[in-house]
Formats: structure tokens, sequence, C-alpha cells
């Protein structure tokens, strides 16, 4: 199996993480490497087992439905890169 | 009366409540020794101003005799915490000036109880890593050196900051997080006891996620009984975390004391693997019979599918990691690099903002769970760590606690390993498959490699039963009685 | 079963629906912060639903009672073990870049929504599932040349998303399920169903097929939200595929956008993409499991539905399907009918409530809960008319007297002296008067011209101001003119 470029550069839009196209190659080859390693658990008889779905063994804890939180705009674009007049700002997008 | 920085935990404790020193001089003296000593750069960000006033409180609550249980404690905190109003950066540049506008649960918890922050420790970016040299802020040296060799050797990771902090004498504790081996890995390579809790012992509300199912947080100390103070102290449920145990928090440092007599220890036959390094078996071997001749039965046990752990967990990590991750895109807070559209507003982001390796983690993930391959890897993946777990727990049918060496080699040279990555993810070898399990596990310094680097002996015990891994971590302890110290601190 | 005609012949139009349902409840479904309409920009906004670093999910207990509520309501399955899982992909609206979901196995599974046609007949309509999941942020395009602005007090708030079979054929179909799907959410009270605030929101699959053929390619248009949009959407994407089509293209699976000012769809630019949304289980959750006494319990408490509510209207009060459908539709008209109905001509209080009464409202835009005309008073009007103190005629003028001033039946009557006249000395002489100013006719009704008849029991009418009993003066006209 081998990773080539469109994989890679498929790859690395899901991730939106931008890669130029000299370094697709390179990276293919690094991935494969990984992936080839991990590939060793084909050899694990799986058959009739349930994957694991949480580590620790409890129920799913619920709250209650009460408003305890929000109510601090200021603090939640206390930290963006781009705001205005309380909103956070991103280059336009065309739907 | 030795110095400040050198004194326990527990000592600096018992001294504090007798009013021998004040929190302002062990303050004062630990802000001296991180200034001092920022050529390891152990820090990504020192508070000295924060320790003073937050000692100046604690201070103030002794002298009205309402001391909390770490009043005047100096901490380290590894750089993953979000910490209220201080910039916290996971060590990734795509953070860049962020500061959270809240404190995480484990923090909270510590300054609750009185301690007091010196700093924030350097790690691998985003946690991911074994040697502390994915860091943004670049790595950390580790304080010791090989005897006639003068080359930096990393820390481990990717609590580095952390445990070198606590070798380097900066500070009496320090928290650290670990997800395949992050504090145990580390604790081994500087010479300092580390503990890593049940998952679900510690909230993990505020830590910035690397893998959720894996995360834990734990402390850092020089020995074992103030391993157990921080491990209290850090402990306790929280409803803002849905994972978070609510169950009791013993109290680990009354039952440090008990010994091992009856215990069952288990020595899984699985880890000594093909090319261990003859003095970690002998360091190994050295464990079993400390244990046994303080009256430990020891037990040959089989954990058949521990070959797997590395490549399930270099399945399940990243693809919890790819999916964590994506909310660092640029919009809310930390690095920006503008784009023509929203799209390539992402991709110059992440691109620039995530170094090789959190990158390359980020695309094994995306790519194992992508359509046609969840089966194959993911799924296959969480099958494989469902039967890992439950070696564990068939061992934990005839033992009690079970012993292996913590790393398979004591600490590289800061460069080694970089250029080939399964390499690097081999350091984890003994200390994934506890944590795939969600499993207690802590490593203490036993002994000194060949060239004069400490080793470290992993304790893994049942889910919540932190207080044997202790009991029987204090046994070694007091057995090796590792007094070794860094050349760099002295 | 309706088709349309293409040049190429007949065409059969296969509609689903997604319908997002907001859950009714004061906080988010992954957070506390606060789900009402209309706050300043992220002033709704916790550090959760904004994905600051190291945030983590706690589900809200109210919102997972209410899916399965929802679920009970839908006569469907409930599923004791669901298990949330994220939906990965990249959008300024999404904080966390994933969205908390059901995938493989939601909350709840199949079960049925009869649709109520409008020539009485009834049409089943299969549900596939329905889950729990998230909100989005807004996006704001329009407010900067160059920028989209964010808002995220919707982020983190609870949808049901509730997933229909392709059983749909006609525009008015849909229509239909979602008039049925929002009444019955009304009902139990697990959502608004305030589509201009965004609590019902349609995705609409629409595909076109010779009928009985292969199902064609489907569209999915997005966000849908009006009933009147559904329909439009869906035939205009029926016209647009079959012409495609029949002139010799494909149709490409897409998400499309609905101009409700063109009455249009467009496809979407921004999700050009194939989607690979690399769903898996949120580790930060674990499976929810139910307690079966739980769902029971919960099955209990649920109020009289719009169907059983329907067959019991028909069955007790008499009604036509049409009349009962139109009744049940509303929690509140049940009740109001059936307090007017109580003890009195049933057909009668349907007629009132239905006819007069809501042709009023609709007609001031007044909602039934604020009606100057309780149900009380219009109860009163009816036992005026079946006790024959006024008229059906009177009735409707008395009618809009307490429309108009909110007094009561009884006291408008009074006041305006509009009793009936059932007095039969007086009639006569009314009669006698009509029959003597207009001699001639009366001679051609006793030659046989019954047709005139009419005429004199208007003319009767007229003269007592509309007060006579006019089975009295049909009566009594007769005696004297054929007697």
């Amino acid at each position: 199996m081998a990773l080539d470029k469109d994989k890679v550069a498929h790859i690395a839009r899901l991730a939106r993480i931008r890669v130029e196209d000299k370094d697709l190659a390179p990276i293919g080859k690094e991935l494969d490497q990984i992936l080839s390693w991990i590939e060793q658990l084909n050899e694990v008889d799986t058959a009739n087992v349930e994957p694991m779905t949480s580590v620790a063994s409890l129920k799913l804890k619920r709250r209650a439905d009460q408003v305890t939180d929000g109510g601090y705009p200021e603090k939640v674009v206390a930290n963006a890169p781009a705001a205005a007049h309380g909103y956070f700002t991103v280059p336009k997008v065309v739907e | 009366m030795a110095a400040l920085t050198d004194l326990t935990l527990a000592a600096a404790r018992d001294g504090l409540k007798k009013k021998s020193f004040s929190a302002k001089e062990i303050a004062e003296a630990h802000i001296k020794a991180v200034e001092g000593a920022r050529a390891l750069n152990a820090f990504i960000t020192e508070t000295p101003d924060k320790a003073l006033a937050m000692a100046a409180q604690s201070d103030a609550r002794i002298a009205k005799g309402e001391a909390r249980p770490l009043d005047g404690i100096p901490l380290a905190i590894k750089d993953l915490f979000c910490t209220e109003g201080v910039l916290t950066t996971a060590a990734s540049h795509i953070l860049d000036g962020y500061k959270p506008q809240y404190e995480s649960t484990v923090t909270s918890n510590l300054w609750r109880d009185g301690a007091v922050m010196v700093g924030k420790t350097n790690l691998d970016e985003f946690a991911m890593g074994s040697s502390n040299m994915t860091s943004y802020y670049g790595p950390v040296e580790s304080p010791w050196r090989r005897q006639g060799d003068n080359r930096p050797l990393v820390p481990g990771g990717s609590s580095g900051g952390s445990a070198a902090a606590i070798a380097a004498r900066l500070a009496l504790g320090a928290t650290g997080t670990d997800t395949g081996g992050s504090i145990r890995q580390p604790a081994s390579f500087c010479g300092i006891v580390g503990l890593k809790p049940t998952y679900g012992r510690c909230s993990r509300w505020g830590i910035v996620a690397f893998a959720s199912s894996l995360d834990q947080a734990g402390p850092f100390a020089r020995d074992v009984r103030d391993t157990a103070i921080l491990m209290r102290a850090m402990a306790g449920h929280d409803p803002k975390d849905s994972t978070s145990v609510d169950m009791e928090v013993p109290d680990f440092e009354a039952t440090l004391d008990k010994g091992v007599k009856g215990l069952k220890i288990g020595i899984p036959k699985e880890y000594r693997v093909d090319g261990m390094p003859a003095e970690i078996e002998k360091l190994w071997n050295q464990g079993i019979e400390w244990l046994r001749a303080e009256g430990a039965e020891i037990r040959e046990i089989s954990l058949p599918h521990t070959k797997y752990a590395l490549a399930t967990y270099y399945i399940v990590a990243p693809a919890e990691a790819s999916s964590n991750l994506a909310r660092y895109d640029g919009v809310r807070f930390g690095l920006r690099v503008n784009g023509d559209s929203l799209d390539d507003m992402y991709e110059r982001t992440r691109a620039a903002g995530f170094g090789a390796e959190v990158r390359r983690r980020v695309m094994i993930g995306a790519y194992v769970l992508s359509a046609g391959y969840y089966d194959a890897y993911y799924l296959k993946a969480q099958k494989v760590r469902a039967l890992i777990a439950r070696d564990f727990e068939q061992a934990f049918g005839q033992v009690d606690a079970i012993l292996t060496p913590t790393a398979p080699s004591a600490a590289f040279a800061i460069g080694d390993k970089m250029d080939d990555p399964i390499a690097m993810y081999l350091n984890d070898v003994f200390t994934v498959p506890a944590s795939l399990a969600g499993l207690p596990a802590l490593s203490l310094p036993a002994g000194l490699s060949g060239d004069g680097l400490p080793l470290g002996l992993h304790l893994i015990g049942r889910a919540f039963d932190e207080a044997t891994v202790l009991r029987a971590a204090r046994t070694i302890e007091k057995a090796a009685n590792f007094t070794a110290r860094p050349g760099a601190a002295s | 079963m309706s088709l349309i005609k293409g040049e190429t012949g007949e065409w059969e139009v296969v509609i689903g629906l997604e319908v997002h349902a907001q859950v009714s409840s004061n906080a988010k479904l992954f957070s506390g912060a606060a789900t009402a309409f209309g706050a300043e920009p992220n002033a709704q906004v916790s550090f959760v639903d904004a994905a600051m670093p190291g945030m983590l999910p706690v589900i809200n207990d109210y919102c997972v009672e209410q899916a399965v509520r929802t679920g009970l309501g839908l006569n469907a399955q409930i599923n004791l073990r669901s298990v949330f899982d994220r939906k990965n992909y990249f959008y300024a609206d999404l904080p966390a870049g994933y969205q908390i979901s059901q995938y493989q196995q939601p909350i709840v599974g199949t079960g049925t929504i009869v649709l109520d046609m409008p020539d009485g007949s009834t049409r089943e309509v299969g549900v596939t599932r329905l889950h729990l999941e998230m909100d989005a942020g807004k996006s704001l395009h329009d407010q900067d040349p160059r920028l989209t602005y964010v808002d995220l007090n919707r982020a983190g708030v609870a949808l049901m998303e509730i997933v229909s079979e392709p059983d749909m054929r006609t525009s008015e179909e849909a229509g239909l399920y979602l008039k049925k799907l929002r009444s019955i959410v009304r009902y139990l009270g697990t959502c608004d169903g305030n589509m201009d605030e965004g609590s019902m929101r349609a995705d609409v699959n629409v595909s076109v097929r010779k009928p009985g053929g292969e199902l064609g390619t489907r569209c999915e248009i997005k966000n849908v939200n009006s009933m009147r949009f559904v329909q439009q959407a869906i035939e205009y994407e029926a016209r647009r595929q079959i012409e495609v089509i029949e002139g010799g293209g494909a149709i490409n699976q897409e998400t499309r956008l609905f101009d409700s000012k063109q009455g249009t769809t467009r496809s979407m630019r921004s999700k050009e993409h194939a989607h690979d949304y690399r769903y898996f289980p949120d580790p930060d959750l674990l499976p929810l499991e139910l307690d079966p006494a739980w769902v029971d319990n919960i099955r209990a408490s649920l109020p009289e539905l719009p169907d059983p509510k329907k067959a019991r209207f028909m069955k007790e009060y008499g009604l036509s399907s049409y009349d009962a459908g139109v009744l049940v539709a509303e929690k509140d008209t049940g009740a109001y009918y059936e307090a007017v109905a109580k003890g009195r001509d049933a057909k009668l209080a349907s007629n009132w409530v239905t006819g007069e009464l809501f042709g009023r409202l609709n007609k001031a835009g007044t909602a039934l809960a604020d009606s100057p005309v309780s149900a009380a008073a219009v109860g009163e009007l009816v036992d005026l008319i079946a006790d024959n103190t006024i008229s059906g005629r009177i009735a409707k003028d008395v009618f809009d007297a307490m429309f108009e001033t909110g007094k009561g039946a009884r006291a408008i009557v009074e006041e305006k002296g509009l009793k009936q006249i059932t007095d039969t000395g007086a009639i006569e002489t009314a009669i006698d008067q009509v029959i003597a100013a207009n001699a001639d006719k009366a001679e051609q009704v006793k030659a046989g011209k019954d047709a005139l008849l009419g005429w004199f029991v208007g003319q009767v009418m007229k003269a007592t101001g509309g007060k006579a009993n006019p089975a009295k003066v049909n009566e009594l006209l007769r005696a004297k003119l054929k007697g």
C-alpha cells in the first residue's frame, strides 16, 4: 500500500493543513511508514470482540436544565484574532 | 539547614506550619532557582509576581492558624493546564498569546489547598512527544548529564519541563499529564517520581486535550510521599467532566508505609522484550527482589496483547487528536494567518501554527477515521484495546500490582531519534498499555545506568487503587535509596 | 398519487424530510448557557460552546427526556443505549470543528406519522429515526463586504433531528407532514414549533423517477424555514430535476439552498467538496443508557395526542374527520372546543368554533389564547340558540358584538333586546299586516305559487327586526295562506 500524492492532498485537505506540492511525496512516505507499522494489528483476531467505548466504567452523568453559564460575551471574544461589534469575524463565506 | 529548594514537599509543609520559614521565603528561593536555571528552558512562562502574591496569602493564613494542606508549596504547572489570565500555550505556535478566561479544575484544586504557582512548564507541542523536542518554545534540557559527556540530554516527554524543573529543584512538585507515558517516562529520565492516576480520577476540565480517552493529569515530586500528597489534592470528582468519577479520594499518605507483606506482585512475561538493555533487565530483577524481601509474593503473569499496545495507541490517540485539534482554526483565539477564503485561512493558520509532529499525527488521525478506513484502523484498534484491557482485568484477578521497567532506555541526547518517528514512539512501549486500559501507574527512580543516568521502575495498579501502587512504590523507594542528584543542579 | 407531467411522460416525486426541532429547554445540550431567542451577540455562550481549549460537554437531562418523550409521541422505538458521535467538519460557526450528534446508534428508532389528508382520509409516513445533536452558531454574511460575522448564541442548543422515510410524493404531503409533526411536538411540549425563530427547520430531500421505477439521485435542500417554502422548494426542485433529465442531463447528488425571494433552489458553493465527516464516538462522553422504568414513567405522563384525540372527537361528538382534524391540530383548540361542547349540541359547538370563532380570530390575526371570547361565552351563545332565545341569524350579530366588546352573550341579547319573538299573537299580527299590504302576492301563493312563500317569510322577519322565530313564522304563514 502506498499513499500517493492525491491521497496525501486529500488527507491534508480534510485536516485543513496546507501542504506545498513538493512536500506531498515525502509526507506520503512518512505516513506510509507509520501506517504499515500499525497494520500489525491485522494479526489480532478480533472476531466477536466489542470495541472499547469508554475507559471509565461509569454511567453518563446528566445535569439539570438550569442556566448556569454564559452571559460574558466580552470574555468569549477576549482572545479573538479578529472581532467586530461583539461578533467573531472571518473572511467572507459565499454559500 | 538545607536550602529551601532541597526540602521535600512534606518537610516544607511541616516547616511552614512550625513557622521555621515563611511561604514568602520559599517562594523567593524557588523564583531565584527558576531564574538561575533558564538554560534548561524548563519554563515557557515564569510567574514570580503571582507566586509572591499567592505566598503572601499563604503566610496570612498560616499566621491566623488557618493553614491549608498545601499552603506555601511552590509548584510548576505544565503549560497544558489553562490558567486564568496567564498565557497558556500547549507549547504550540497556534496558541500564540492565548490567555484563558478560566482556570482548570486540577489547578483550581491546588490553589484551593494553598499551593503557589512559580510558572508554566515547557512540553512537547500539544503533549505529542517523548523528548520535549517538539515544543515551539525549543527543547528542554535535562539537568542530568552522562558521566564524562557534557552533551545535553532530553528530559523525556511530553511533560519534560515539569520533570526537569523538579529534578533541578525549581519547584517542590509539579503537574503533568500522561496520555501514553508523558508523566512516567520523563519521571524515569529525570530521576523523580511521577504518577498517572486512574482515568477518571482527575478532572480533565481546562486541560488542553490531546487524546480524550487517554489523557490524565498527575503529579511529579522528588519522593513517593510528596507524590501521594499532591495526588490527593489534584484528584476529585468534577461535575464539569463527564468522565470524572464520583468517588472518594483516599488519604494516600496515610497508607504509604503499610508495606507490601502479603501483596501479590505480577511480572508480565511479555514485557521482556527483545533487545532490552541488560542494565534495564537487571534493575527490574532487582526491583522484584526488593519487593520479595519485604514479603510480597511474586507471580509471573501474561498480558498477551501487550505487543500490540503501541500500534493501537498510534491509531486511537491521533484519531482523537485530529478531532480535538480541529478547534485551533484561527477564529476564536490564538494564531491566525490570513487567507483568501475561510478555508485558505484555516489551511494557512494550521500549517503555520502546528509543528511537524502535530501535523503528522493530525493527518494520521484524519486518515484512520476517513471513509473506507474507519473499520480497518480505528474500529480494529478499539477492539484490540478492549483485549488489552481484558488482559489486565484477568491479571488483576491474580495479583495486586504489576512491576515493569518504565522505559526501554535511559535519557538520550537532544536531537536523537528525531528522524525516525517509530523509534521515538518505542519509548512508550512499557507505559502505553496501562494508558489504554485507564489504569493507575507510577514511575520511581530505582537505580543508575552504566553512564550515571537515572532509570525508573514502573508499577501498575487496579483501577482506582493508586493507594496500593504508592505503597509498593514506597517499599521500593526505601530499598533503592536513590540519592543521586543531577550534576547541573548541584 | 399525483404525478408531474414532463415532456417524456409522467414523473413521480419522492420526498423525505429531515426536520431539526429545537428542544424547549432553558439551557443548552452540553453547557449551562441560556437558549432564549434574540440575545446580544455571543451573550449566551459558555466557554464550552465556544470550544475553548480544555472545555468538556456534560449532557442536559431534560433534553434527553424530551427526545424520549418525542419518540414516544411518534410511536417510535426507544433505544435504551445510544451513543454520541463527533461529526467532523470545518466551518466558521462550528467552534470545535465537530458537531456532537448521534450517528449509528440514535436515541430513537423507527416510528410513524399519520397525515390527515384534506379529503378526510389518512396516510402514514415512516419515521426512520430521531437523534439528539447540538446546533451550530450563526454566520451573518451581509454585515460587511469582506467579512462574515459569527455569533455563537445558537451554538450548542439542543436539536432533535427527525428523519422521515422517503414516503412522500407531493409537496402537499410534505406540508401536511410538517404540520402534523409540529402539532405533535407542541402537544408534547418538547419543541415550540416556532419556524420564524428557527425552532423548526427542514432539510428537504427530493428526487424524481418514472412511476414505479428505480429511485433517482436526490438533492438535499438545506434549512428551509417555513411550510410554504418547503412546498415551494419541492415544486421548483422537482421541475428542475425533470428538466435536467429530460434535457439529457444527470442529477448530481448535492446540497442546495432555497432562495425564498425567487422561489428557486441553487447549488451551495461552500459545500462543493465531497463530505467525509469522520464520525467516531465522542470520547468526552459515555454511551447514554436509559432505565426502562424511567422511559415507562415518561410514557405514562404523555398527554392525549392529536390522532387519538381526533378519533375520540369523531366518536364522542359525531364530528366529521375534517372538523375533528381542524379542532385537534392544536392542543388549546381541542380543549377550547371541548369546553364549549360539553353538555351541548356538539355539532353546533363545532360549527361555532371552527366557523365563526376561527374566522374572526384569523381575520383579526389573534391567537386563540388571546381571544376576547371565552369558551364559556361561546357555550352561553350556543345555549341561547338551543333554547330558542335567539335565532341562528341573530346569534351571528350577537357573536360579533361579543368579539368586539368581550361581553357575554346573554348580556348583549338583553341589552339590545334581541330576544326571539315566539309569542304567536305578535307574529300573527305581523303576518296579517304583511298579507294585507301584499294581497296580490298572497293570492298567487294561495293559487299554488309556493316559491313566494319564502318571500313572505323574509318580509315578516324584516318586520320583526329578525327576532321572530323563523320556524314559527313559516308554520303560521302556511296556515294562513295555504290552510
